[in-house]
């Protein structure tokens, strides 16, 4: 089966809310035409198109159409899109390359997260017949998990701001960053509570955005990339979406996403945490140690553009390897509510 | 070349639809007992007491059966505080959520507290159901808990057939926004102006015109006006009733392609028999009066026959 690199990433600025539409082109038409561009491809050298994306987040049913305008399909092109972060896309796409079925594919994710009431919107996540009648708020619901960590001594609050500064210093680095800055766990831990036990440094910002990547396979990403970022591993699982059922203060299915994917020896772990006492949780639930950096771009407590920020993770994550910073790297996507459903997927140069 | 600001347009978009779900015999029989005040649980593969009951086991994914009445007083496992309910929530006061073992389960459910304070929340603490005022078999019956030290609230139990359906009614809102390109075009309406844009790779006119070309993958750029006539390229009779129809049937509903332009909108074709209306049929433009337009499409009520001989297939068949 073919090996299947990441050869080209692009991302619109992460920002609390653009004036455009929830169809993304306006932040989409500028990606496709930076990424093509680095790549020195043209739309007709891309072999399948995937998309990540939600009708709940931009209010109307099958809002993924009109994005397929950003990237000028007609005559028709190969094309699919799931309703999830756009990282369950390039999961697709992975799959196509590796059937041999297609050389080259372009995934992208977008959301306008800033456009619904967004507490409200993910609730619709959640069962439809005893719990979304509830309307439970997600930042309500990640304080319940924050809560039994805390009471069974795996993080404290200080641990937790302690990953919001470093975000926020990992940030400045990242010119697409919605939040970066100098500041200090005692500052942080002055502020008041929005959720008690969450403050607000606690809590991913409301972003839009919207993110894109290039795959391609063998020679043909040898060719197009000096140092390609191979995708040596790529899983996903899922936990029960009753989360009383679940034990919360671990991730089973990352766990065994993990394994599965072979993540001995990264250097770098790119995760999707958008809660500070998740990212506790994900290291632990994967024993990264010290040695590995975590979320060098800041992570999505830096920006989380709903739909993009899983495949931004990839993006990020293979910009490591191909700048040479790590041989191997890990990026992370969740979906669903409380980390329920994740994949791991592992990156190399050589 | 007409000056209109490009700042785009915005509305708010309140969707709603009421979900109505069959249950199913597991959640049936769970929404069947809370009318009654009882809390059904159901034993997992593990052993473990399951509230709320799950048709399948969460680990084995095995079919489970056999139900366990649980009691309605148990323990906070954990919690969180809400100083600003949102809409739809179970209390519009500051709440706490938790997840709450009941005496005889061994999960957490999912619920309100109303104690008042986040002082008055500890983990740990014992709560009892609050039940709601007008039992009717759904999750919304538990009105929330309450801190046992709270005086009881006294509530009836409902009765009847085994409840086998749930209605959630989903409400959510939005600020919708319309593209620079829109926005223009929906001004340009409100001054009776027909503005498409041109593609400047394939030169195509688009009316809506677009944020980006469907062909070219760019925005569209050059203003165009576009006159109010042009043909029918094709059309239905819509003879079928339904919500929120404002006209009534029969009609035809018809794709527009107005003089100069390279894509066909949709819009009524009326002044003539719907039995009349063919493809090539040349059409204008019965604006409503002036004072009633907006940034809308519906300035135009409808178009109408003009009467001229119709056009020639071949100058609107690329365009179907
Ligand atoms: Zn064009």
């Amino acid at each position: 089966m073919s090996e299947v690199a990441v050869v080209g990433f692009a991302q619109a600025p992460n920002v609390r809310r653009t004036p455009g539409t929830t169809n993304g082109v306006e932040m989409l038409v500028p990606v496709f035409h930076r990424l093509l561009a680095d790549t020195s491809l043209s739309k007709q050298d891309i072999g399948f198109w995937c998309s990540g994306s939600s009708d709940y987040l931009a209010g109307r049913a099958f809002s993924f159409i009109a994005a397929v305008d950003a990237i000028g399909a007609f005559p028709p092109i190969m094309e699919s899109h799931v309703e999830m972060d756009a990282a369950w896309a390039l999961y697709e796409a992975w799959v196509k390359i590796r059937t041999g079925e297609v050389e080259t594919a372009l995934v992208y994710g977008f959301g306008k997260s800033s456009a619904g009431e967004l507490r409200r919107v993910m609730a619709m996540q959640m069962d439809p017949y005893l719990t979304t009648p509830l309307w439970p708020d997600t930042v309500g619901l990640a304080g319940l998990q924050a809560r039994l960590g805390l009471d069974a001594g795996l993080w404290s609050q200080r641990d937790m701001a302690a990953v919001a500064a470093a975000s926020r210093r990992a940030a400045l680095s990242n010119a697409d960053a919605q939040l970066s800055g100098e500041t200090t766990v005692e500052e942080l831990l002055r502020q008041p509570y929005i959720a008690d036990p969450l403050r607000a440094h606690d809590c991913a910002p409301i972003t839009d955005g919207a993110a894109a990547i290039i795959l391609a396979a063998g020679d043909k990403a040898r060719e197009l990339s000096e140092r390609p970022a191979w995708i040596t591993g790529f899983e996903h699982r899922i936990d029960t979406p009753l989360i009383g059922a679940r034990d919360l203060t671990t991730s089973p299915s990352t766990i065994a996403a993990a394994k599965a994917a072979g993540i001995d020896g990264v250097q770098v772990a790119e995760l999707y945490a958008p809660f500070t006492h998740q990212e506790i949780l994900l290291r632990q639930a994967l024993g990264l140690g010290e040695e590995v950096r975590v979320n060098p771009s800041g992570g999505v407590l830096a920006g989380n553009p709903l739909f993009a920020a899983g495949l931004i993770r990839i993006g990020a994550a293979a910009a490591e390897i191909r700048a040479g910073r790590a041989d191997k790297a890990m990026a992370h996507a969740t979906s669903g509510p409380l980390l329920q459903q994740n994949l791991v997927c592992v990156l190399e140069g050589r | 070349m007409v000056t209109i600001s490009s700042e785009p347009l915005s509305a708010p978009l309140n969707v709603g639809f009421d979900y109505t779900r069959s249950l199913g015999p597991v959640l049936g029989r769970f929404a069947t007992g809370l009318r009654e005040h009882k809390i059904a649980g159901v034993r997992g593969s593990d052993g473990r007491i399951l509230v709320p009951p799950t048709e399948y086991d969460p680990v084995t994914a095995e079919k489970l059966t056999e139900f366990v009445d649980v009691a309605t007083e148990g323990v906070v496992q954990t919690w969180s505080w809400i100083p600003q309910p949102l809409a739809g929530q179970p209390l519009q006061h500051p709440f706490a959520w938790a997840l709450i073992k009941l005496d005889g389960a061994d999960t957490g459910l999912l619920h309100a507290v109303d104690a008042g304070s986040p002082d008055r929340m500890s983990t740990g603490m014992r709560v009892r159901v609050r039940w709601a005022a007008e039992p009717i078999g759904s999750i919304r019956d538990i009105e929330c808990f309450e801190p046992l030290d709270n005086e009881p609230t006294e509530r009836e139990p409902g009765a009847g057939d085994p409840v086998t359906m749930v209605t959630t009614p989903i409400h959510l809102t939005y600020q919708h926004a319309a593209s620079p390109e829109e926005s223009r075009y929906l001004r340009g309406l409100a001054e009776g102006k027909l503005l498409g844009q041109r593609c400047p790779a394939c030169e195509k006119v688009y009316i809506p015109p677009r944020g980006s070309c469907p062909t070219d993958g760019v925005p569209t750029e050059d203003e165009i006006e576009l006159p109010d006539h042009g043909v029918v390229t094709t059309f239905c009779v819509v003879n079928v009733p339904f919500l929120g129809q404002r006209i009534k049937p029969p009609y035809v509903a018809a794709y527009i392609l107005l003089e100069g332009a390279d894509i066909a909108f949709l819009h009524l074709v009326l002044g003539c028999e719907a039995s009349e209306v063919r493809m090539g049929m040349r059409v204008r433009a019965a604006w409503r009066p002036r004072d009633q337009w907006g940034t809308t499409l519906e300035n135009i009520d409808h178009f109408e026959p003009t009467g001229e001989p119709d056009a020639p297939y071949e100058s609107y068949s690329q365009h179907l």
